[in-house]
This record gives C-alpha cells, sequence and structure tokens, in this order.
C-alpha cells in the first residue's frame, strides 16, 4: 500500500514545472524499471510491462522534454537489458495529420499542456490535435475541466458514464476507452460496463434522450423532459438534466471531431502499443492501412499542385459576395426557398463510400438500439417545423437558461462558442489578411441548417456558393455519422489548405453541433418549465 | 403594522381609464407599442402584425398589418415602434435585417410605406426620433446603427459600435441630437446624431449583453439599463464618468426596461427567460419590487405605458400569445407578503435586528431606544411623497454586541481561547486529567462543562482511585453537600452584584419581546444581560418552546454564546421540575429546585451538581462496570458536538481514550476532530491543534502532521539541490554533509548556519561556539548560536 502511493507520487512528480523535482521522480523511475528488467529476468509479470508502456507514453506525449528524452532513453536501455519493450503502433496523436505537423508547439500551447499534464497526468490525443489553436484549447479544457472534475449536481462516476453513453452513439471507441479508464478511476461500478442495462434505472432513463439529441435533436419535446423529470424514485432533478444535457451535448461533437480529425487511440489503450517485434517491413500494419507512409507528402504535394487555385477560387467568390451584395436583392420568397433548398439539397449530400463501420461489440453494448441513426431533417412526410433562431437562440434563452440551473456553465460554454466562431488568423492557406467570416459564418450557419435551425437574416445561397460538394460532403458526415468519416474525406476537401486550418474547420463543427443539439434540448426544456 | 396608504394619483384629463383586461392573439408577440393617444396598441412578433383599439372593456381589433399571399420575412418582427408625433406612421425591425416603415393613412390594404434594406443581420430595435418627425433610428445584429431619414430613400448615417451586436438604440427625451446604444459585449455608447465617425461615450455597463435601456422621461442625465446578468442599473450622464446610481437585481436576464411615468423613482422590467411576470421597481428599493403583474403564462416580450403621463395602466404582449392590460390598483404587492423583520450574527456573535418600527416602538410604555453606547444609529426609510403607494415601513436596525466573557474583557470566544489552553488531554492519570479539567470549566465559569467532568471522573475511574481524588476536591461524598452550596451561592451573588453595578439599559429586551411576541412582564431594564444572553441562546427556538425550557439546555446554551453565568435574575417563573430530553441530564433533574419567582438571585448549576453527585453515587454504586455508562457519554458526546461546543466532545474523547472510542463511529470523531482542529487554527492556536492531532486516533487526522513536512536540502558545496537520498552529491560527487568541525559526515542531527550554510553535529558546533565567533570552516561568517 504504502510502496503504490510513492510509486503514484512519483509518476506525478513528472508533471511539477520544477525541472529537479522531475530529474528526481525520473531517476527513481529508472532505477526500479531496471531493477525489475534485470532483476527477475524474464518474470517481470504485469508490472513491468505496465511501468514500461507509462514510460513508452512518457516519452511520446510528456510535454517536458527532458522526460521525453529520458523515457526514450530508458526504453532502450530496458531493450538492451533484454526485455520485450511496448512500441507504438500509431504515429502522432492523429492518423490525418503527419506527427511532425502536431509537435511544433509554441509557448502557449506548451504552458497549457504542461498544465493540463501536472493536473491529470496526461496530455490526451484530443488536447494535441487542438494544440494548433491554443486560445481555443484552453477554453476547451477549463470547460471540460468544470463540467468533469468541479462542483455540479451529477456525481463523478456519472458524468464519466454519460460521457461513454454519449460517445459510444458515435461508436467512438477513443473516448470510450478514454472515459471508462477515468470512469473506474473515480471509483464508477465496473458492473456499469457492462451495458446500459446494467446502470441504474436512472441513467438508463437518459437513454432516449441520448439518442435523439444525437442523431436527431429537433425531435425533442417536452414530454420527453416531463418523462425524465417526472416526480418518481428515479427521477431526475432539472439541475441534474441540464448537466447532463451539456455532457451529452459535449461527447457527441467531441466525437465529431475525434472522427473529424482521425484521432489516434491513446498510447497506453489497447491498439496503442504493442510488444510485438516490429515487422521487417519497417512499417507498422497500421501505418499502411492508412496510407500514412512516407510517399505521403509527395502525394499530397502532387495533389495540391493539380489542385491549385481552389483557394483563390474561393476568396474571389467571398469577394464577389461582399461586394454584389447590395445590387443582387433577392425577394422574400426567394429568401425562403433557398433554405428550403440547402436543406433538401443537405440530404443528398452523402457519402459515396458507404463502407461497412466497424462496430466493435465492445463499444456498441454502451447504447441499444444501434440501428437508429441520423434522419436527414427535411424528409418528406414528415413535417418538422423549422427552428428560428431568432425565437430561440443561445445567446439570449440557452445562457439564461443554463446558467440559471447549473451556475457558471453557461458563461463558460458562452466563452467556448465565441472562441470558436470569432477564431481566425485571418490567413487561408497560404495567403494571408483575409476576412474570414463569411465562410465561418457559412459553415456554421450550414450545419445549423442541416439540424434545421434557420437564421431569418441569413442569405443561404451564400453556403452554395463557398462551400463545394467534397466540403459539403465532409462537413455531412462529419455532423450527422461521424463514424463514417475516412481518411480520404479528410484529405479530398481544400487541399491547399493547413492541418491547421482543417482542425480550426473542425472545431467550428464542433461548436456548432454543439450549440445545435443544446438549442433542441433547452427549448424543450424552457417548454417544460412554462 | 401600519397600514397601507394607497391614494390614487390624479391626472385630470390625461387619465385615461384602465382595468385590467386581456385578448388573446394569435401568434407569440414580440414586441408592442402604443399611438400616442393611448387609444390604439400595435402587436408585433414573428406571425403577427395587428392594431388593437383599447375600448372601455376590452382590445378590439382594429387592423392586420400582415396581407399579401406569401408572408414576407419582413413581417417577421422583432421590434415595432409607433410614431409619437404622427399616429399615421410606425416602424418594425424585421428578423431578416429589414427595417420598414408603415403608414396607416394609405388607403390600400397593404400599408407598407418603405423598406430600407441595409442591415445585413437582424435587427433588434427600432426608434423614432421623440420630436421629429422623420427620423428613424436602428439597431442591428451586424454591430451598426442607422438612421434613416423617412423622405429619403436610403440612411442618412451609419453609425459602427466597432463592437458587438447593437441590442437597443433610444433617443434621448431631452437631448434633440443624443441617443444611447446597448451591445451585446455589456458596452453603452452615447452618440451624437450629427455626428457618425465616432461615438461622444463608451462604458461597459454590464457582463454580458445589455438587452436594453431607457432614458428617463423627466430627468436628462439618467439612464437605465438591463442586461443578461440580471441586472438593472441606473446611469447618471451628466457627469464626465457615467456614474452608477442605483441597481435593481432581479431574478432572470432583463429583456425590457420601462420607466414609470410620473414616478421620478420608478421602472417597470420583465425577463427574457424563466421569469414570466413583470415588475415595477422603486430605485431605492432594489430588494423588493414596488408591484408585481403576474398575469402572464409565458415569458412577456413587450411592455409599454399605456400613455405618457399615467402611470396607473401597463400594456403588456409575452410569447403566451395573450395581450394584457394591466391596471395598476391590480397590482400584487410583494412588500405586503414580505417579513420585514430581519435577524442576523455578525462574524463576532454580534446580533443585528431589524424591525417595523412600530412593532419596536409599540412595547408597553417602554422607551424603545435608550440612549446607550451599544446602540447603532436607526434608519428610518419614508417616502416624502404622501400621494406614493409604496407601503410606509419604517425600519429600525439594533445592533447588539455581545458583551465580554466572565473570564477576562478579550473577546467573545475567550473561554474557548483559554480553555483549549488550559485542559489537559495527557500526560496525567486519568482522574487527574478530569480533575483539572473540571477546575479549568469551573474557573471560566461554565459549571455544566465541569459537572461533566467530574461525572466522568466518577464513572470511569477505579472505586480506589476515586476516594484518593476526592480528597483534592470537594465533593463527592455527602457529607460537604450544604458547604459547597453556600460556597457557591456566595461566589455567584458577588458577581451579579458586580454585574449590576454596570447598571446598562439593554435593549436587547426589545429583541427578546419582539421575538417572542408574549406578555411576560418586562419592566426591568437594567442587569438585564444575562437575561439578555438568555434569550439570544435561544432565539431560534419558538416562543412555546422558549420559557418551558429546562435549564440544563440553557446552560448549554449560553455556553456557545460565552455567557459568564448562569445566575441572573430571572423575571418569570421558571418551570419546576422540567423533564429533561436527554437520560444523561435525568440524573440531574430531580434535584434542581424551581425558585420563587421574586428571588433576585437563583443558585442553578452549583445545586445542580452537588446533586447530581449524589444522585449518581445513589443510583449506580461505584462498582458499577464502567462500560455501563457508555452509551450514556456517548450521547452527552454527541449532545455536546451538537451543541457546537465540539471542543468539549473531543476533549473528552482524547481524555477518555479507548474507553470510549469504540462506541462512537470513526466518521463521526473524525468530523468532530476536523471541526475542533479547524476552529483553533482560526483561533491560531497552532500547539493546542498539533496536540490534538497527535492525541487523536483516527488515521484521516494524525495524517494531517504529516503533510508537507518534507525539506528540500542544498548540497553545500555546489548549492545544487539535492535529489537523491543518502550523502552523497550526485552533482559533484562530494560528501554534501561534513561536520565543518570533525570533518566526517553527519548522520543524524545536522545543525548549519543559515547565514553561510555551514555546519555540523549538533554537539561540535554548540562545542565550538561556546568559545568561538567565527565559523570553524574559516569562512569568516560570524555563526551565531542560539
Amino acid at each position: 500500500m504504502e510502496g503504490a502511493r510513492h510509486a503514484v507520487a512519483r509518476w506525478e512528480a513528472l508533471g511539477s514545472r520544477d525541472a529537479s523535482s522531475r530529474d528526481g521522480a525520473m531517476e527513481m523511475i529508472r532505477q526500479e524499471v531496471m531493477r525489475c528488467a534485470e532483476g527477475t529476468g524474464d518474470a517481470p509479470g504485469g508490472h513491468l510491462n505496465d511501468m514500461l508502456v507509462r514510460v513508452l507514453v512518457l516519452s511520446k506525449r510528456c510535454p517536458h522534454a527532458d522526460v521525453r528524452e529520458k523515457c526514450a532513453r530508458l526504453l532502450q536501455s530496458a531493450q538492451d537489458a533484454g526485455v520485450r519493450v511496448p512500441r507504438p503502433l500509431v504515429n502522432g496523436p492523429s492518423r490525418f495529420i503527419p506527427e511532425k505537423e502536431v509537435s511544433g508547439l509554441d509557448g502557449q500551447t506548451q504552458s497549457i499542456f504542461e498544465d493540463a499534464f501536472a493536473s491529470l497526468g496526461r496530455v490526451d490525443n484530443v488536447s494535441m490535435v487542438m494544440g494548433f489553436h491554443p486560445q481555443y484549447l484552453e477554453s476547451f479544457l477549463r470547460t471540460q475541466h468544470y463540467l468533469l472534475q468541479m462542483d455540479g449536481p451529477l456525481s463523478l462516476p456519472c458524468r464519466h458514464y454519460i460521457g461513454i453513453m454519449a460517445a459510444a452513439r458515435h461508436q467512438c471507441s477513443y473516448l470510450v476507452n478514454l472515459h471508462v479508464n477515468d470512469f473506474l478511476q473515480v471509483g464508477g461500478d465496473s458492473k456499469w460496463l457492462k451495458g446500459l442495462e446494467s446502470a441504474p434505472r436512472k441513467l438508463q432513463a437518459l437513454g432516449e434522450l441520448n439518442k435523439l439529441l444525437a442523431h436527431r435533436p429537433w425531435l425533442l419535446t417536452k414530454e420527453h423532459m416531463e418523462s425524465l423529470l417526472k416526480a418518481e424514485e428515479n427521477s431526475w432533478s432539472l439541475a441534474e438534466v441540464i448537466h447532463a444535457v451539456v455532457l451529452l451535448t459535449h461527447y457527441h461533437s467531441l466525437a465529431s471531431f475525434t472522427f473529424g480529425c482521425g484521432v489516434s487511440p491513446e498510447l497506453h489503450g489497447d491498439g496503442g502499443h504493442t510488444f510485438r517485434a516490429p515487422s521487417l517491413s519497417g512499417y507498422c500494419v497500421c501505418d499502411i492501412a492508412n496510407g500514412n507512409g512516407v510517399t505521403d507528402d509527395l502525394l499530397a504535394n502532387q495533389l495540391a499542385m493539380e489542385t491549385s487555385g481552389e483557394v483563390e477560387v474561393l476568396m474571389e467568390r467571398m469577394k464577389q459576395l461582399q461586394e454584389g451584395r447590395d445590387e443582387e436583392e433577392a425577394s422574400q420568397e426567394e429568401m425562403a426557398t433557398r433554405f428550403e433548398r440547402e436543406k433538401t439539397e443537405s440530404m443528398l449530400v452523402t457519402t459515396t463510400e458507404d463502407e461497412e463501420s466497424l462496430t466493435s461489440s465492445d463499444v456498441s453494448r454502451h447504447f441499444e438500439d444501434p440501428s437508429y441513426g441520423y434522419k436527414d431533417f427535411s424528409r418528406r412526410g414528415e413535417h418538422v417545423p423549422t427552428f428560428r433562431v431568432q425565437d430561440y437562440s443561445w445567446e439570449d434563452h440557452g445562457y439564461s437558461l443554463v446558467n440559471r440551473l447549473y451556475p457558471d456553465v453557461g458563461q463558460l460554454l458562452d466563452e467556448k462558442f465565441q472562441m470558436a466562431y470569432n477564431l481566425t488568423y485571418n490567413t487561408m492557406a497560404t495567403h494571408q489578411g483575409v476576412d474570414t467570416t463569411m465562410l465561418r459564418r457559412a459553415i456554421w450557419n450550414y450545419i445549423h441548417c442541416m439540424f434545421g435551425i434557420r437564421y431569418d437574416d441569413y442569405d443561404y445561397g451564400e453556403i452554395n456558393e463557398l462551400l463545394d460538394r467534397n466540403f459539403k460532403v465532409y462537413i455531412k458526415t462529419i455532423v450527422c455519422s461521424p463514424e463514417k468519416t475516412t481518411k480520404r474525406m479528410y484529405e479530398s476537401f481544400w487541399r491547399q489548405f493547413q492541418h491547421s486550418e482543417k482542425v480550426h474547420v473542425n472545431l467550428l463543427m464542433m461548436e456548432a453541433r454543439m450549440q445545435a443539439e443544446l438549442l433542441y434540448a433547452l427549448r424543450a426544456i424552457t417548454r417544460y418549465m412554462t | 403594522m401600519e397600514k397601507m396608504t394607497r391614494v390614487s394619483a390624479g391626472l385630470g384629463s390625461a387619465s385615461v381609464a384602465g382595468k385590467t383586461m386581456f385578448c388573446h392573439l394569435d401568434a407569440p408577440a414580440n414586441a408592442i407599442s402604443v399611438c400616442r393617444d393611448a387609444a390604439q396598441v400595435v402587436v408585433a412578433g414573428r406571425n403577427i402584425f395587428k392594431i388593437y383599439t383599447l375600448e372601455e372593456d376590452g382590445f378590439v381589433e382594429r387592423l392586420n398589418l400582415r396581407v399579401g399571399r406569401k408572408p414576407s420575412l419582413n413581417f417577421s418582427c422583432a421590434d415595432v415602434m409607433w410614431h409619437q408625433m404622427d399616429e399615421n406612421l410606425l416602424a418594425t425591425a424585421a428578423t431578416n435585417g429589414a427595417v420598414v416603415t408603415w403608414n396607416l393613412g394609405r388607403s390600400c390594404r397593404n400599408k407598407q410605406e418603405q423598406l430600407f434594406t441595409e442591415h445585413k443581420r437582424t435587427v433588434n430595435k427600432v426608434c423614432f426620433h421623440p420630436t421629429e418627425v422623420h427620423i428613424l433610428l436602428s439597431g442591428s445584429q451586424d454591430g451598426f446603427m442607422k438612421c434613416f431619414d423617412l423622405r429619403k430613400k436610403e440612411s442618412v448615417s451609419t453609425f459602427s459600435g466597432q463592437s458587438e451586436s447593437v441590442r437597443d438604440v433610444q433617443f434621448s427625451m431631452k437631448d434633440y441630437f443624443t441617443f444611447a446604444a446597448s451591445f451585446e459585449n455589456g458596452n453603452v455608447q452615447l452618440w451624437d446624431i450629427r455626428r457618425p465617425d465616432r461615438y461622444e461615450r463608451m462604458f461597459t455597463a454590464h457582463t454580458g449583453p445589455v438587452f436594453c435601456c431607457d432614458w428617463h422621461p423627466d430627468d436628462r442625465g439618467w439612464l437605465a439599463t438591463g442586461g443578461r446578468d440580471k441586472m438593472v442599473k441606473v446611469w447618471d450622464m451628466t457627469t464626465n464618468r457615467a456614474k452608477e446610481i442605483y441597481c435593481v437585481q432581479t431574478i432572470a436576464s432583463v429583456a425590457r426596461v420601462k420607466w414609470r411615468p410620473e414616478r421620478k423613482w420608478h421602472l417597470a422590467t420583465c425577463s427574457m427567460m424563466v421569469d414570466h411576470n413583470i415588475y415595477v421597481w422603486d430605485i431605492r428599493r432594489p430588494y423588493i419590487p414596488f408591484a408585481t403583474f403576474e398575469e402572464h403564462k409565458d415569458v412577456t416580450t413587450g411592455i409599454v405605458w399605456r400613455h405618457q403621463h399615467d402611470p396607473q395602466v401597463l400594456l403588456s404582449g409575452s410569447k403566451d400569445s395573450t395581450l394584457y392590460q394591466h391596471a395598476f390598483k391590480d397590482a400584487s404587492r410583494p412588500i405586503d407578503r414580505a417579513n420585514p423583520e430581519g435577524l442576523c450574527f455578525g462574524l463576532l456573535g454580534d446580533l443585528a435586528f431589524a424591525a417595523k418600527e412600530s412593532l419596536v416602538g409599540g412595547e408597553a410604555g417602554r422607551k424603545p431606544y435608550p440612549t446607550g453606547d451599544r446602540r447603532h444609529p436607526i434608519f428610518f426609510f419614508k417616502k416624502p411623497d404622501v400621494t406614493e403607494q409604496f407601503a410606509q415601513v419604517s425600519s429600525v436596525l439594533n445592533v447588539f454586541e455581545s458583551p465580554a466573557g466572565g473570564g477576562g474583557a478579550a473577546g467573545l470566544m475567550d473561554w474557548f481561547v483559554q480553555t483549549a489552553q488550559l485542559y489537559l488531554l495527557s500526560g496525567k492519570p486519568f482522574a487527574e486529567l478530569c480533575d483539572h479539567n473540571a477546575k479549568v470549566a469551573k474557573q471560566l465559569n461554565r459549571p455544566q462543562v465541569s459537572t461533566t467532568w467530574t461525572m466522568l471522573r466518577i464513572m470511569f475511574s477505579e472505586p480506589a482511585n476515586l476516594s484518593s481524588s476526592s480528597a483534592n476536591h470537594n465533593f463527592s461524598k455527602l457529607g460537604t453537600l450544604p458547604l459547597m452550596n453556600s460556597f457557591s451561592m456566595k461566589e455567584l451573588s458577588s458577581v451579579l452584584n458586580e454585574r449590576n453595578k454596570e447598571n446598562r439599559q439593554d435593549n436587547i429586551h426589545s429583541l427578546e419581546t419582539n421575538i417572542n411576541n408574549n406578555d411576560v412582564e418586562n419592566e426591568e431594564t437594567e442587569g438585564s444581560e444575562g437575561q439578555a444572553e438568555y434569550v439570544f441562546g435561544d432565539a431560534e427556538l419558538d416562543d412555546d418552546d422558549l420559557y418551558s425550557m429546562e435549564h440544563d439546555n440553557q446552560t448549554v446554551e449560553e455556553q456557545d454564546y460565552a455567557l459568564p453565568q448562569e445566575a441572573f435574575p430571572l423575571r418569570h417563573e421558571i418551570m419546576d421540575h422540567p423533564s429533561a430530553p436527554e437520560p444523561l441530564e435525568k440524573a440531574e433533574s430531580p434535584h434542581v429546585s424551581g425558585s420563587e419567582a421574586e428571588s433576585v438571585c437563583v443558585c442553578l448549576t452549583p445545586s445542580e451538581s452537588v446533586s447530581l453527585i449524589s444522585v449518581s453515587q445513589l443510583l449506580f454504586p461505584p462498582n458499577l462496570p464502567p462500560p455501563f455508562f457508555c452509551p450514556v457519554v456517548k450521547e452527552m458526546l454527541s449532545y455536546y458536538a451538537e451543541q457546537g461546543d465540539v471542543q468539549m466532545a473531543v476533549s473528552v474523547l482524547i481524555v477518555l481514550g479507548e474507553r470510549i472510542r469504540k462506541e462512537i463511529d470513526d466518521l463521526t470523531q473524525e468530523h468532530w476532530y476536523m471541526s475542533y482542529i479547524d476552529l483553533l487554527q482560526r483561533f491560531e492556536l497552532w500547539n493546542v491543534s498539533n496536540e490534538v492531532i497527535k492525541l487523536s486516533t483516527c488515521a484521516a487526522i494524525s495524517c494531517l502532521n504529516q503533510t508537507s513536512t518534507t525539506l528540500h536540502i542544498n548540497c553545500s558545496n555546489c548549492k545544487r539541490p539535492l535529489n537523491n537520498r543518502g550523502w552523497i552529491c550526485d552533482r559533484c560527487h562530494q560528501c554534501a554533509s561534513v561536520c565543518a568541525v570533525c570533518h566526517h559526515v553527519v548522520r543524524g542531527l545536522f545543525v548549519w548556519c543559515q547565514g553561510c550554510g555551514h555546519g555540523g553535529h549538533l554537539e561540535h558546533m554548540r562545542s565550538w561556539l561556546r568559545d568561538n565567533t567565527h565559523c570553524p570552516t574559516g569562512c569568516g561568517h560570524l555563526c551565531e548560536y542560539t
């Protein structure tokens, strides 16, 4: 017991900002690993392997360069001592983005990572990818930390379990695995993990809300809220529902991001590392499967050459729209039909590559009714009234409701939305000083449009001008059925743009989706309350 | 309670007869506006745009402006305004960014006059100039404000706020050229209509969006703003910097704010979410609405006073698709239901008590506010305006300071500090500890605690111990009883006399009587300290309980407030033979003698304690095994802890040690320990707190001493931190801690000078510095050993 506590303290000390205490902890770890490696020969058991995996993770993901370097050396010396050491199966934090792109960090990102590492003992791949946009990352981590760790109506295991439920809806094994670990760590009952049937009734009741929110939030009515809130044994309180809703939407959209950026499994999880000797070819199987080989860069460059001019065309269009807006006065009817058209068109945009998604049974047990998926908002025969933002907006209504029932979260979310919406570096691919407001607004509104949310003051014709088909396919996939995202999709839109810009787009999509889901859920709650 | 005065304001010809009435609309309303003559109202929303005439007994639909085969988004109104000069002229702000004007004088069905589509985003607000017919102002989500001259086809000037979306624009009532704009980022800007290039002034009014603003109709400098942060603020704009002069905190984000006509201090608000009521506030009393209209079933979206000189009638539209006319006489007055008494304990045990003047003053002929150093100023709140309808409330605020405890002149919690310092918790035989602590408690005038200690000794000591220790304590033998009794009597009465000499008037009386509302005769005002505090302690109790309380409870209550003695003059009948609630006290109570009502000095506790001993010895012969008492002691401990005297609980716990520990579950113990340690640390009694931590047996407590006890050492050679345990620095590979005198490695106690960093074996250094003043290494530093 005492020893275990020491061990924990040692690993934690690695997160310290003080270099010397990191040094000390590292030295202790080194001694212990080497003692295990040498002393007991080939019967080290799980303990040594566990340690080695941790060391491996540190050698790749620790924000402190000294620790990374020492860990790498330690692995090497362990290998020299004749121990089978783990190798990473994945290269960078993302399957879509070359590792070297992600690891080039500026000072602000570095310091955020150090903070996160000190408090959580890890920097997960999602954060690594978001590291392209430190301002946003900070806001994101603050919100997530508040939702998961700080005061709130739900218990800690409950929060993680809801996260698991939400991520499982999109078969996002990355998030599920991450939170299964956290769930057990905060003392969750491992029985719950067998499936939703094994969870308490109260959480089971959330299943329906989860399903609707993830795929067809426009069907949410106040009756759904009523059934959760009605007074009985397993009922929810309003504050709990808000907390749950925020968590669900957070993880649905985070699942979108995870798939959209091809976030790789965590190194310490299953599929993140292997103890097998490297194959002769020198590539991991994964690399080949993902086309992440050396030729990749060349290929990409080639593609970029072919499609050069794409950016310029886009910029030209934006300029035209900006200038020509006053001239072409679209009639009101025209505007209305444009929204409808965009809505119906979004329905036709489907992924051509309809590959069978591999649902591992591991993940699917967390949700029921796997056949239930996104159905297009504007299907024939079923009329759901359009959601008008002017009648129920986040800024005016959603914020007030959330902040009332779950103090401070409204503020945090508001900051996060604004950060995502307003984030810009005024660049497009290689061009500097571009006002991207229109483009960002088009993306945001297009996503809301797919959820049937309409802005009265937006000309939906702009979307058609600015977003090409490949991009629309990508957006639609990410937002509606993220599990179907492929690397080809990621590469085939906006080829000239940088990875950081593509991540930016993903952030925008994630937040737009979250807000859309939240708006529907909060409207249902408001209706319940009045 | 004083009667509320309601005087209806005479308005003369301007008055409009109004009663509360409503009509159903077909769709939710977003905004409403009235015609200048107060006879018509326009309602606008996403799917509604109608004009109603206000008849004597209801609304009559006069006109539907929503015409055309395909309703265009231009009809989807976010705001509407009726021109105050021209009764045919209306303007609407559409959600698609259009600003539309309507001319009711047009003969055809379509009354639309002009359409401005210059804004790129939703227009949130339109506002006509109050005196100029053709000037219209709009504020939009796109961050721009535009000024239109209705004689021209397009805007005459555009104002860029350089910040986020504009939520409201309002022309000043008095300054011809000025208008105010409120923004989503919390700013408010003042503009001169002639200068579109930059604002005259900007200040941050709220955190989060400012949804609305309104100029005071009479006072030119006042601007009211309402925001998402649930506040209504009134700004004085006449000074150089906008100054916040009033602030009203509501319970939901404020969607609209409108000053009440003819009432300088009143304004009406409605909220954006959750709360459906309309409130009228008197800004000088920001804690309670002056009046509330509670008719709507969904959020109120538009409010407007029907006539600009009539404060009695308010119109409102709501998302619940109704249009209401509210008559002021039908409003509900929260003040009528409010409890005007407030009671609060201060940090140092002071008590503040506010009550209606009538309540306090109406006490049978007693001077309500005797002069004295302890009475703080009385705050009257009176309306200068007699016609005002606010309930007349004049409140009195009394602040009572608790006098110093009997033990000394220091603070209120003096007894706590002294007890903590004087108690012995370990290091002596059990019986002696008990005796010592009993004595300490007695000296601090806490007889019940003292008795408890004595009892514990008797309960848990071996019979042999008992008799031996009884020698240095004066009771436990029946023979000493009378002696003891008389002694205590004397002591107590002397204390009392001293007290009486102070002879201070004490208005705590009023407190007592107010709280309890009873008719106990209560003429005396002097020497009432004891009495007053006695009431303090029981203040939470119900009226009935107060006087039927057992003495035992009273004594305990007093300890919480550091009361010196319970020997106070009692002014009312003491209940004879009260029934005690706890088994522990049962032993004592039968012998408590009820005192005569006239008696000035009643000596309660000493007699109690004595009788207690006699009883306990009679009931429980000394050969009873200690565990027999455990349940009783356990209950006693919980009782003390409940009463807030966690000190007693913990001290007994420590002193009794194994005798009682198993009886009480760990969690409770831990809780007591934590509370006591926390208290000790607040009083900066670090030593005692450490002792308690050390003596505690809870793992969770005793580990408190182990936290942050790491000592980081730097190598004395290279001055780098020493990381690994051991004697060799891994940087300079030298022995780090070498004795400067004998040059051997020091294992064990190492003492070193904080000035030069040299040192060595404790013994060596001590002997060296006995004869020398310089550092033994010869570094030249003048080391000191103290």
